[in-house]
C-alpha cells in the first residue's frame, strides 16, 4: 500500500515535469511551467521523506539544508553573463549525485560483507520493515551490478566533464582546445579499461546479498577511469564549441539519473532522467546543425586544432586589403539616419557585458523611428540561447529577437547591420569559399546589408582561426575597442544628435 | 531488474523528444537549466540510499549525493525562474520614464543585478 502511494506520487511528479517542460515552449507560459516542475520535485521529495523508512532524519535534513543553501546562493548571486558556467556546474552536481547514489547502494551491500558487526546491526534495523521493498535487499545480481557500473560511469563522466567545461567557460583554465600527441589513443585505452572494469564488476557479482571485494575494487577503478574519461572528453573542445558540450553534458546528467533509477528500481528517476536525456540530445543536435558539423567532429576537436595549425590558409589572401575604420560619431550618424538597423550580438557582447548599452542605443534609435531588430545565431555565445538571456536581462522584448532563418532575408533591405562581438557566425566565407574550414555553416548574411559596422577589439581572427573577409568588404566599417565603451560613445552621440 | 523499467525509460524518452522539440531558440538556456534541475530527481534516490542503512560508508556516500542533488535541484529551479522572469514582451513605452537601468555608467549596472 505504502509502496503504491509512493509510486503514485512519483507518477504525479513525472507528469508535472512533462507539463512543465511543455509550458517551457512559450515565453508566456515558461515561468509557470518551471514552477510546476519545481512543485513536482517538491512532491517527490516529500513523498520520499514521509513514506520511505528514513532511519537517519538528521542527516537528511542536514543534507537538504546544506545543498539548498548552496543552490540558493549560487542561483541568486550569479551574473547573467556567467550563466553558461553555472549550468555546467549544476550538470556536474547532478551527474556526481547519480554516481554517488549507485556507489552508496553498493556500499550498503559491501559493508555487510566486510564488517560483521555493522552487518548485524543493519540486519537488526531492517527487521521491523520487511514489507518495504526498497529496504529489503534483493540479491546483488550481475544485472544489478551492470546498472551500477553504468550509473557510476555516466555519472562520473558527467561530473568531471562538467567541471572541466565550468573551468573553460569561467576562464579558470584555458578555453582553447587542448590537444597532445596520443590524446586519442589515451582515450581509447581508457575506454577499453572502462569496459574491462565493467566486466570485472559484473563477473564479481553473485546472486546473494553480499558483495565480494572484486566488485568494490572494480567499481573504484571504474569511477577513476570514468573521471579521467570525462576530462579527456571536454579538454580538446574549444570555446565556441561549448554550446554543443554543455547541451551534451545536460543530456548525460539526465541519463545518469535514469541509470541510478535502474539501480534503485525507481520510476521517478527513470522517467525524469529520460526526459532530460532526450531534451539534451535534441539541443545537442540543434547546435551541431547550426555549425554544419557532426557531433563526432565537434567531440574530436576538428576546429582550432587542425585548421589553425595546418597550412589551410584561406584561399583568399587578405594581404594588400585594407579595413575601413570608423568612429562612434560617424556610426551614430549612420544609424540615426537609417530606416532599419539589425543588431547581431556574439560572444564579445557577453565578454564586454554590453547588453544594457546595446538596449539603450536601440531605444534611442527606435525613438527616432528607426526599425531595430536583433538577429541571433543559434551558436552565438557559449551555450544554447546565451544571447537571448543576456538581452532579456537588459529588458529587450523577446519579440525583437529573431532567429537566423527568420531574419536572414531581411539583411538585403537593411541599412545598417551592427555586429557586436560576433565573428565566425557572420563570415561570408561559409557561403562563398569552399576551401574554408567553416564552409557550409549557416551564417547570418550581414554582408548583404547596405552598411556593416563591426564592433571588435582587434583584427584577431575568430575561434575557427579563419580570416573574415567581411571586415575587408567595401560596405564594412570597423569600430575598434571594447564594445561597451564604443556603444556608450555612440549613445552620447545619439543623444547629442537628438537634442 | 524489471523489464517494465526499460519500457518506461524508452517511452519517457519519446515523450521527452516530442515535448522538447517545440521549444523555441529564445528559451534554450532556460530549457537547459530547467531540465537540468529536473535531472536533480536523483535527490529522491539520494534520500532513499542515505536514509536507509546506518553503515558509515553508505551513509557518507548518500549524504554527499544528497547535498549535490539538492544544489542541483534548488539552484536549477531558482536560476531558471530568475531568467524566465526577465523574458518580457514589448509592453513598455519606449522613450518615457526610463529607469536608471539604462544609464551608461558602470555603477548602475550593479543596481540592475537582482
Amino acid at each position: 500500500m505504502k509502496e503504491t502511494l509512493i509510486t503514485l506520487a512519483y507518477l504525479v511528479a513525472a507528469s508535472l515535469f512533462i507539463i512543465g517542460l511543455k509550458r517551457l515552449s512559450s515565453p508566456m507560459t515558461a515561468r509557470g511551467g518551471n514552477q510546476l516542475a519545481a512543485g513536482g520535485m517538491l512532491l517527490a521529495v516529500i513523498a520520499t521523506l514521509f513514506m520511505q523508512q528514513i532511519l537517519s532524519p538528521i542527516e537528511m535534513v542536514a543534507g537538504l539544508v546544506v545543498g539548498g543553501a548552496i543552490g540558493t546562493w549560487l542561483a541568486r548571486t550569479v551574473e547573467m553573463t556567467k550563466m553558461p558556467e553555472l549550468v555546467a556546474a549544476f550538470n556536474g552536481f547532478g551527474g556526481g549525485a547519480s554516481a554517488l547514489v549507485a556507489a552508496a547502494e553498493v556500499a550498503r551491500y559491501a559493508e555487510w560483507n566486510i564488517d560483521p558487526v555493522a552487518s548485524m546491526q543493519a540486519m537488526a534495523s531492517l527487521q521491523p520493515l520487511p514489507t518495504d521493498a526498497a529496504v529489503v535487499l534483493e540479491p546483488f545480481t550481475g544485472l544489478t551490478a551492470f546498472t551500477v557500473a553504468l550509473s557510476v560511469l555516466i555519472g562520473a563522466v558527467t561530473f568531471s566533464g562538467s567541471f572541466v567545461a565550468f573551468g573553460k567557460l569561467s576562464g579558470k583554465i584555458s578555453g582553447n582546445p587542448v590537444s597532445f600527441p596520443g590524446l586519442r589513443l589515451l582515450s581509447i585505452v581508457i575506454g577499453l579499461g572502462v569496459i574491462a572494469a565493467t566486466v570485472w564488476v559484473v563477473m564479481g557479482a553473485a546472486d546473494f546479498a553480499v558483495i565480494k571485494d572484486p566488485v568494490v575494487w572494480g567499481l573504484t577503478a571504474l569511477a577513476a577511469l570514468a573521471l579521467v574519461l570525462g576530462i579527456l572528453l571536454v579538454v580538446p573542445i574549444g570555446g565556441a564549441d561549448m554550446p554543443v558540450v554543455v547541451a551534451l553534458l545536460n543530456s548525460y546528467s539526465g541519463l545518469a539519473a535514469s541509470a541510478a533509477g535502474f539501480v534503485l528500481g525507481n520510476y521517478a528517476l527513470i522517467i525524469s532522467g529520460a526526459l532530460v536525456g532526450a531534451s539534451g540530445l535534441i539541443l545537442t543536435r540543434i547546435m551541431c546543425d547550426a555549425m554544419n558539423r557532426s557531433l563526432a567532429n565537434v567531440l574530436l576537436g576538428g576546429f582550432g586544432g587542425s585548421s589553425s595549425t595546418g597550412d589551410g590558409g584561406p584561399a583568399v589572401s587578405t594581404e594588400g586589403l585594407t579595413v575601413r575604420e570608423t568612429t562612434p560619431d560617424d556610426a551614430a550618424i549612420l544609424m540615426s539616419y537609417a530606416q532599419k538597423v539589425i543588431i547581431v550580438p556574439g560572444y564579445g557582447l557577453a565578454v564586454a557585458q554590453a547588453q544594457h548599452q546595446v538596449r539603450e542605443m536601440a531605444d534611442l534609435l527606435q525613438s527616432e523611428g528607426v526599425e531595430v531588430k536583433y538577429a541571433i545565431h543559434p551558436v552565438a555565445g557559449r551555450m544554447p540561447g546565451h544571447m537571448n538571456v543576456l538581452l532579456a536581462e537588459a529588458n529587450v522584448p523577446y519579440d525583437q529577437l529573431f532567429d537566423m532563418d527568420d531574419v536572414n532575408a531581411d539583411f538585403e533591405t537593411t541599412d545598417v547591420a551592427l555586429v557586436v562581438g560576433a565573428n565566425d557566425v557572420v563570415n561570408p566565407a561559409a557561403r562563398t569559399d569552399p576551401s574554408s574550414p567553416i564552409h557550409g555553416m549557416p551564417i547570418l548574411n550581414v554582408d548583404k546589408s547596405q552598411n556593416v559596422i563591426v564592433l571588435k577589439r582587434s583584427m584577431r581572427p575568430g575561434y575557427a582561426g579563419v580570416d573574415n573577409m567581411l571586415f575587408y568588404a567595401d560596405n564594412t566599417q570597423m569600430l575598434f575597442g571594447d564594445a561597451k565603451d564604443s556603444i556608450s560613445e555612440v549613445i552620447s552621440e545619439l543623444k547629442a544628435l537628438q537634442s | 531488474m524489471d523489464i517494465a523499467l526499460i519500457v518506461v525509460f524508452v517511452l519517457a524518452a519519446f515523450v521527452g523528444m516530442e515535448v522538447i522539440s517545440k521549444v523555441p531558440a529564445t528559451l534554450h538556456t532556460p530549457l537547459m537549466s530547467g531540465s537540468n534541475a529536473i535531472s536533480g530527481i536523483t535527490i529522491v534516490g539520494a534520500l532513499v540510499v542515505a536514509g536507509m542503512v546506518g553503515t558509515p560508508w553508505a551513509k557518507w556516500l548518500g549524504f554527499a549525493a544528497l547535498v549535490m542533488a539538492t544544489v542541483n535541484v534548488v539552484g536549477g529551479f531558482l536560476v531558471t525562474d530568475r531568467m524566465l522572469q526577465m523574458f518580457k514582451k514589448k509592453d513598455r513605452k519606449l522613450p518615457a520614464a526610463k529607469p536608471d537601468v539604462v544609464s551608461t555608467d558602470g555603477a548602475t549596472r550593479e543596481a540592475v543585478k537582482v
